[in-house]
């Protein structure tokens, strides 16, 4: 009912918002017009490139499980449940949104390296090195993705009318069994999304991934990381493999788009 | 609200038409390893020279020899080595460089050296954690051929894309070893382990100025000054005479 017709919007409203699709655009067509058609093929499927494919698939898939298992919780808790300090807990759980990502990997080094305060002491007992490895990579994942998880499951929670759960309770379910009959069926839609967005967040992570983990072929070089390396020595890879990953997310995008976009 | 977006739009042409280069900075593109030397080449130079302000644009020399080639305005090249001056030279952005100093490497530690790293055959341990540069860059170019004349197969752990990177991870403890240049031993108080001389390699830096440059003689000044003066800072840093 809002709909303005094209030719009726404001001529400024037009042209600002020309450049404002003109920023996503532009880089994109930039990628497609440099792009070694020819070779593409053979470029994308080189040892540098699905070693990079693997790490990128396994560490995202991971982060968004571990984020899954320890952020539906933590949703819950700050949407349910009162507690003293649940704003404070809550802006931390945003930091990572608002943390330049190489800040995040700093402060992953600090923690989680070697010398770290909580890394040391593993160090010490267990001979356990937790960066400059794949868990390095899941670990840098999992912390600039997990808090996608947390708001958008957050938000659904507090967004579900409680009658249905209370209705559940009345009839005698158990907490666990309102949990998995009710509560996470009625979120669903929220929670597919809130998958998919840590998931590209994840695969996409840089910053954090070689401040924390570092760079090794095979090991720890995911595909950003394969391209920032490429881009000093053969453009073409880089090219070929950004056009991969915009392929991807986009295609994950425009998934979700049919039925969950709704609900973000 | 009509009056004061066509303002807004107004300003914003004016703005994008003022002309790309009205920064008033001097850019030297400088390879990471001389960060420190160039800090302190820039504060002298800039006090030789009061109208001039120089900005260092600190990165490995391969991205550095990329932005180049793409077209970013930068006025000075100085690289960590030949290669990545030699493609911006063949792409007609500069001529005749000069090499202004010299470097080798080191296999650096730790301080106290934890590792316990004696001589560069214990980087093949794989219970250390050692890293070089990436083998775009120079540094990790050089690596590879230090560790091959020594006759080395090395437990990498990483490879980071610039020196930098590589010094502070070794520096918080982070790394056992990392081969790292000279001068970066001396600059962030590392320890190290002697090398043969033998095995050792020769770097060589090259400066020159960069053709597309909007102010060729403050930077034509800037790289003078390297090659008298700044001899005397880089050896101060730790680098050898060109």
């Amino acid at each position: 009912m809002n709909d303005r017709r094209f030719v009726k919007s404001p001529w400024w409203i037009v042209l600002l918002s020309t450049f404002g699709a003109a920023v996503f655009i532009v880089p994109l067509v930039g990628l497609l017009v440099r792009a070694p058609w020819s070779n593409l093929v053979s470029l994308l499927s080189g040892a540098f490139v699905l070693d990079a494919l693997r790490v990128s698939l396994l560490a995202s898939v991971l982060a968004t499980v571990i984020a899954a298992v320890l952020g539906v919780p933590l949703a819950w808790m700050l949407a349910r449940v009162e507690f003293p300090g649940r704003s404070v807990l809550r802006a931390f759980v945003l930091l990572p949104l608002v943390l330049p990502p190489v800040v995040g990997g700093a402060a992953l080094l600090f923690a989680l390296g070697r010398r770290g305060i909580i890394g040391e002491p593993i160090y010490e007992a267990t001979g356990l090195v937790l960066p400059f490895s794949l868990t390095g990579v899941v670990l840098a994942a999992t912390f600039v993705a997990m808090p996608f998880l947390v708001i958008t499951v957050e938000g659904a929670l507090r967004n579900l009318d409680p009658r249905y759960e209370s209705a559940a309770a009345s009839l005698g379910a158990s907490p666990a069994r309102i949990l998995g009959r009710v509560t996470l069926p009625m979120i669903a839609p929220s929670l597919v999304a809130g998958l998919a967005l840590t998931w590209a967040r994840a695969f996409g992570e840089f910053g954090a991934t070689v401040t924390f983990a570092g760079n090794l072929a095979g090991r720890t070089q995911t595909l950003p990381l394969a391209v920032f390396v490429a881009l000093e020595s053969d453009r073409d890879a880089a090219i070929a493999i950004s056009l991969m990953m915009v392929t991807i997310s986009l295609a994950v995008l425009l998934a979700l788009r049919q039925r969950w976009w709704r609900s973000l | 609200m009509r009056s004061l977006s066509t303002v807004v739009v107004a300003a914003l042409m004016v703005a994008a038409c003022s002309g790309a280069d009205s920064r008033d900075q001097l850019v030297v593109a400088t390879a990471s390893s001389l960060a420190e030397a160039f800090a302190q080449m820039e504060a002298e130079f800039e006090a030789a020279y009061p109208d001039i302000d120089v900005a260092l644009n600190v990165a490995g020399s391969s991205l550095l020899r990329e932005q180049i080639l793409s077209g970013a305005p930068i006025d000075v090249f100085a690289s960590a080595d030949l290669e990545d001056m030699d493609r911006v030279v063949e792409a007609g952005l500069a001529e005749a460089p000069t090499i202004f100093a010299t470097n080798r490497m080191a296999v650096a530690v730790a301080a106290n050296n934890p590792g316990g790293v004696e001589d560069i055959g214990d980087l093949a341990s794989e219970g250390l954690l050692v890293g070089t540069c990436e083998p775009q860059v120079p540094c990790g170019r050089l690596a590879d051929e230090l560790l091959e004349r020594a006759g080395v197969t090395a437990s990498v752990d990483t490879q980071e894309p610039n020196v930098r990177a590589l010094t502070t991870k070794l520096s918080l403890g982070e790394l056992d070893a990392a081969i790292v240049y000279l001068s970066d031993v001396h600059n962030v108080s590392l320890g190290n382990v002697s090398i043969p001389e033998s095995q050792n390699p020769i770097v060589a830096y090259p400066i020159a100025v960069v053709l597309e440059t909007a102010r060729p003689d403050d930077a034509q000044a800037f790289v003078d000054f390297v090659l008298t003066e700044g001899g005397r800072i880089m050896l101060a840093y730790g680098f050898g005479g060109a």
